[in-house]
């Protein structure tokens, strides 16, 4: 077994627990440990880009501390990921901000981006291998045709999240296939679903991530898969579709059969 | 213009804003287009002229979603999310100039709402 640190993020612990639980038992199933830190403290959402700003960077780079001590930082939530591997990207290119940090925290020892963060699809992917996951798919998603939302935060700044192609990424179609479904292929699949600003302009995330659902449905797809829990509330309930919309661990659990109800 | 405001916009921001070549993509691929007044690409334009006063006081600063599409698709690596960054910090470090209040929150809420939309409102909105 090897052993990741995992952060959760503030919204897996309320409204997005589907996210959480499903990412930790299918886990365990493929032997993967993942040890919570102590007293992590909320991301954030958003990375403050500014380069004059410290104090908005702190938890993330405590969160990453916490990781030092394992194979790596795993998180689940594209927000929390984009935030977390921006600050790794850019504290270790910028003495500056290591040095600031280290006096705020009052750390012995500078911290400089040493440990490696994976998103929960990463660890997926380069740790467990997508082949190992098939093989141990016991209720496949055969007939299936499922669209995979990236939206902006998983893959962009590619620089810093060097996750996948920012414009014509594979990784969750490859996840799809993985757990024996069809990836649908469209022209929305990495372009924002409107994000916050649900909060104040409705009108505008109504138009956005209604853009996003009907680009979908267009190509044929039956339900649409994300890694954010703001994407999915901005899908659900702004897009005007009622295309399901899934977390993308809820389909993992599902087909390695650790989801009671079974597939639909 | 004020020269030390556009200084420390520049230093905010980490870009150099004359590495622009007004192409004109950023803007044409932000999805908040329509609701702003002023594009990403005038964002970079106007702070390189120095004429900063008209950004501050936009609508413009809040429409941006932080989807880094400009930053991503830019040719020459300008990054003018940063510039818009720059300046709303600009605007709501002053004291009393937060765009988003806690005493307004609630009627922004409904039962599914993640708290990840409320901290970065507060984010991006408040200091
Ligand atoms: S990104 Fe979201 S879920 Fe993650 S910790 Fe931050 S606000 Fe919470
Ligand atoms: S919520 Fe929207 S803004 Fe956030 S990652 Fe999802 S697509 Fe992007
Ligand atoms: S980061 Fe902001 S300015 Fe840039 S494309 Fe996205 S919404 Fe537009
Ligand atoms: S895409 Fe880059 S170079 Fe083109 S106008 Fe925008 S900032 Fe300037």
């Amino acid at each position: 077994m090897e052993t990741f640190t995992y952060y959760p993020g503030c919204t897996l612990r309320t409204k997005a627990k589907e996210l959480d639980t499903y990412a930790r038992a299918a886990a365990e199933v493929l032997g993967i440990s993942l040890v919570e830190p102590e007293n992590w403290q909320c991301c954030g959402g958003a990375y403050t880009t500014a380069t004059n700003e410290v104090s908005t960077k702190l938890s993330a780079v405590r969160t990453l501390m916490a990781g030092k001590e394992t194979k790596g930082l795993v998180t689940v939530c594209s927000a929390c990921h984009n935030v977390i591997k921006q600050t790794n990207y850019d504290i270790a290119r910028n003495e500056a901000m290591a040095v600031k940090v280290q006096r705020y925290l009052g750390l012995e020892e500078a911290y400089k981006g040493e440990t490696m963060v994976y998103h929960y699809l990463e660890l997926l992917r380069d740790v467990v291998g997508f082949d190992k996951l098939k093989e141990k798919v016991v209720n496949p998603f055969k007939g299936k045709k499922i669209a995979a939302y990236y939206g902006c935060l998983l893959l962009r700044p590619s620089k810093a999240l060097a996750m996948d192609n920012p414009e014509n990424p594979v990784i969750m179609e490859d996840f799809i296939r993985a757990i024996g479904g069809t990836p649908v292929i469209y022209a929305q699949r990495n372009e924002c679903c409107g994000g916050y600003i649900t909060m104040e302009d409705k009108a505008q995330a109504a138009k956005r991530s209604g853009a996003v659902m009907a680009s979908a449905e267009e190509m044929g797809a039956d339900m649409i898969i994300t890694a954010c829990p703001l994407c999915l509330y901005n899908l659900k309930k702004n897009s005007g579709s009622d295309m399901p919309v899934y977390y993308f661990t809820e389909l993992l659990a599902e087909a390695l059969g650790l989801k009671e109800d079974g597939n639909e | 213009m004020n020269k030390n405001e556009k200084d420390w916009i520049d230093i905010t921001s980490g870009v150099n804003v004359r590495k622009c070549m007004r192409c004109g993509k950023c803007t044409a691929t932000c999805p908040s287009y329509a609701e702003m007044e002023y594009h990403p690409h005038q964002f970079v334009y106007m702070v390189e002229k120095g004429d900063i006063e008209p950004l501050l006081n936009s609508d413009s600063l809040y429409k941006c979603l932080t989807c880094f599409a400009c930053v991503e698709r830019c040719p020459r690596g300008v990054e003018p999310a940063k510039v818009v960054e720059a300046v709303r910090l600009t605007a709501v470090r002053k004291q009393g100039n937060n765009h988003l209040i806690p005493d307004q929150i609630p009627a922004m809420l409904d039962d599914d709402m993640p708290q990840q939309a409320i901290v970065t409102a507060f984010r991006k909105y408040t200091k």
